[in-house]
């Protein structure tokens, strides 16, 4: 990557909180390196401003809403939720040139998404499926960890690719039967899609407990679909051997999906907006609970043991910056997803943008 | 893809014929000067034509000199870096870059041998020089096509005596690995460079003899296959093309510049990567690559393209190009 180039488009949504996180107060957060503050006007609907007043730069988010409007907490300055200024103290006039830049919003998918390019691009029609995460088919209460200290794509890499689950996640999710079963990569312009089904095998603990089935053995499919530039989405599950699911009929099995919206906070940080969904036993709130504690639980969950490896690979990266990776059969998926990724790039930054290895 | 190195500007100061077709060159560095350990190369820069390129090459000798020595063998049929090489006199300006190994020789192991095929010999002469210096217990068998092909052959021969075991395949002569791997002393190693036939035997039989598969060290170099490269064409039904892959091209290299997406890493038959599934062919698909163990090449499920090709007709394959859900 050349100096000054940005590894992550701006030109696409990404999220920015989860709809319930936005309300009558003033939230901050930083996007794709853009300070941004966040609130949600009296209509409902989301508004999304650079955090930095026009005048000395103080982030907005350290002062207070009043109405649909930003009240700056070190000279009062007000801004609208369109980012122009309002009122200016000790003058009757209003600088014609004063004003923040607001960004493009959409909520959906029980997400706020933000636009941090050309505003002109910001067709809301483009906002990942991730319909999944609705709250309406499947069901499940995911969270967020903001502020990961990673390149985004290195969630990307390890969501791609869950062979790692075998020595990542042993005891839950993760065994031998994954990393012996092959798997298929197909792309499109905009998708990589990753499957591998395990056919016959002992189901891993989390699975023969959400099965229920005991003494069967399943067949265990893996999905994964990613949109670029950092959405992904995760179709897994197990059903009864023999039942038919690799030829569509799972109905003697059990399914979820684990969802990904990482968003790139800076250049080696990610704010990561995950949950796990399922079509069964929608109604039982325990479980939903169980779920997401089985994900992130005071460092003890499926997804603090990604978090403790991912962050530990980007402090190792940082320790080794001439040191390239190497890459393997098992990350066709990842290489597929970052490929994607430096397409968008280059059409934004010109060619220059692809990520390329050492001349070699 | 390895580890610290840096482009340096370089003078051509001499070559020498070591056989018909094996040319010695010596290169001054600018710069500081980075010894090579054994089993190192040197990247250069090439112009293929009208494209610039970078080609590998092992380095020759210990190098005490200050001069990076490497050994060219013309290839009418490469892709076009030796030719390249060829056509420079003493005094050509070079890039060049400090040394990289993908090859590296432990030290103290309790024996080793070392096999070389053809212009493989290269890493495996420094080796072999390295080793006798330390006095390591060691045996060197090397083939070639005739005696007049055996670059370094007397100078090995100097220094190993009748450790050095020479086979030349026009006389029907045949490296003996199977009986060398046997008399090698437990815990040692087999280090081997060479075509991917010789590769692929020493696999096999290293693998048979029952010792650990960590003990095999080997590079590749991926234009060697076991048939002649020639022009074939590459059907791909999904995408409705046909193209042709000349001699001198891989077919990664022609993919890719008819617009078809690839992805790919080492580009010298290691990772797999790059690899596409067969639907059919009416030749023979010549596997040059390491990724793929025998099993799955007699399979011809898939192919590397990177460094494999086909002989005596074309080929067709499906890429994982899907049309857009939306």
């Amino acid at each position: 990557m050349m100096a000054g180039m940005r590894p992550f488009p701006l030109d696409a949504w990404y999220a920015a909180a989860w709809t319930h996180e936005i309300g009558r107060d003033l939230s901050a957060r930083t996007i794709c390196d853009k300070d941004v503050v966040l609130f949600r006007k009296l209509d409902g609907e989301v508004a999304a401003l650079e955090d930095a007043c026009w005048h000395r730069l103080l982030p907005l988010s350290l002062g207070r809403l009043e109405g649909d409007q930003v009240v700056c907490g070190y000279h009062g300055l007000v801004f609208n939720a369109a980012g122009r200024c309002t009122y200016m103290p000790a003058q009757k006039t209003i600088n014609p040139s004063a004003c923040v830049r607001s960004y493009p919003v959409v909520e959906k998918h029980r997400l706020v998404w933000i636009w941090p390019g050309d505003p002109a691009l910001a067709d809301p029609a483009k906002v990942p499926d991730f319909h999944w995460n609705d709250g309406t088919e499947w069901v499940g209460e995911g969270g967020t960890f903001y502020s990961l200290q990673c390149d985004y794509r290195l969630v990307i890499d390890n969501l791609m690719d869950l062979t790692h689950e075998t020595y990542v996640h042993a005891g839950s999710i993760g065994d031998e039967a994954i990393t012996s079963a092959p798997f298929e990569v197909t792309h499109t312009a905009r998708t990589a899609t990753v499957t591998r089904w395990m056919i016959d095998i002992e189901p891993p603990p989390f699975w023969a407990k959400q099965l229920g089935r005991p003494g069967h053995h399943v067949d265990r499919w893996q999905i994964i679909y990613f949109q670029a530039p950092s959405t992904i989405v995760g179709d897994v599950g197990v059903a009864v051997t023999g039942t038919g699911a690799p030829q569509g009929d799972r109905s003697q099995g059990v399914n979820g999906a684990f969802l990904a919206a990482i968003t790139p906070e800076r250049e080696t940080s990610c704010h990561y907006f995950w949950n796990f969904v399922r079509t069964f036993r929608r109604d039982d709130e325990q479980l939903t609970r169980d779920i997401q504690r089985a994900h992130v639980n005071e460092g003890k969950g499926v997804y603090d043991q990604d978090h403790a490896v991912l962050e530990a690979q980007q402090k190792a990266i940082a320790r080794h910056p001439r040191m390239p990776f190497y890459n393997l059969n098992i990350d066709a998926g990842a290489l597929w997803a970052r490929r994607l990724i430096d397409d968008m790039l280059v059409a934004e930054q010109g060619p220059a943008a692809r990520h390329m290895e050492a001349a070699e | 893809m390895a580890g610290e190195r840096e482009w340096r500007q370089a003078e051509l100061r001499a070559t020498r014929d070591l056989t018909p077709d094996i040319r010695l060159f010596e290169i001054a560095p600018a710069g500081e000067f980075v010894p090579p350990a054994p089993g190192s190369h040197i990247n250069v820069a090439v112009q293929i034509g009208e494209r610039p390129d970078v080609r590998s090459y092992s380095i020759v000798g210990p190098c005490a000199d200050g001069l990076y020595r490497i050994a060219v063998k013309l290839l009418p049929l490469s892709r076009g870096g030796s030719a390249h090489m060829w056509r420079l006199k003493p005094g050509a300006r070079l890039s060049v870059t400090t040394p990289g190994n993908h090859f590296p020789l432990a030290l103290h192991r309790p024996d080793y041998l070392l096999v070389a095929g053809g212009i493989g010999i290269t890493p495996i002469y420094t080796m072999a020089l390295a080793l006798a210096r330390e006095g390591a217990r060691m045996r060197l068998l090397y083939g070639c096509r005739t005696p007049r092909d055996a670059a370094f052959a007397e100078e090995l021969r100097a220094v190993l005596g009748d450790r050095l075991s020479l086979a030349f395949s026009q006389d029907g002569g045949r490296l003996d690995l199977a009986s060398a791997i046997a008399s090698l002393a437990p815990g040692g190693e087999l280090y081997v460079c060479g075509p991917i036939g010789l590769l692929e035997e020493a696999k096999r039989t290293w693998r048979d003899s029952g010792r650990p598969v960590d003990g095999l060290r080997f590079e590749t170099f991926g234009n060697s296959g076991r048939f002649a490269s020639e022009t074939f064409t590459v059907r791909i039904p999904r995408l409705g093309l046909e193209i042709a892959v000349p001699p001198n091209r891989t077919m990664l290299d022609a993919l890719e510049e008819a617009g078809v997406a690839m992805i790919s890493d080492c580009r010298r038959g290691e990772c797999g990567l790059c690899a596409l599934r067969i639907l059919d062919t009416d030749g023979i698909v010549d596997h040059r690559d390491v990724f793929f163990s025998e099993e799955e090449k007699a399979e011809n499920a898939k192919l590397c393209t990177c460094v494999s090709r086909v002989a005596g007709g074309s080929i067709t394959v499906d890429t994982p190009d899907r049309p857009a859900p939306w």
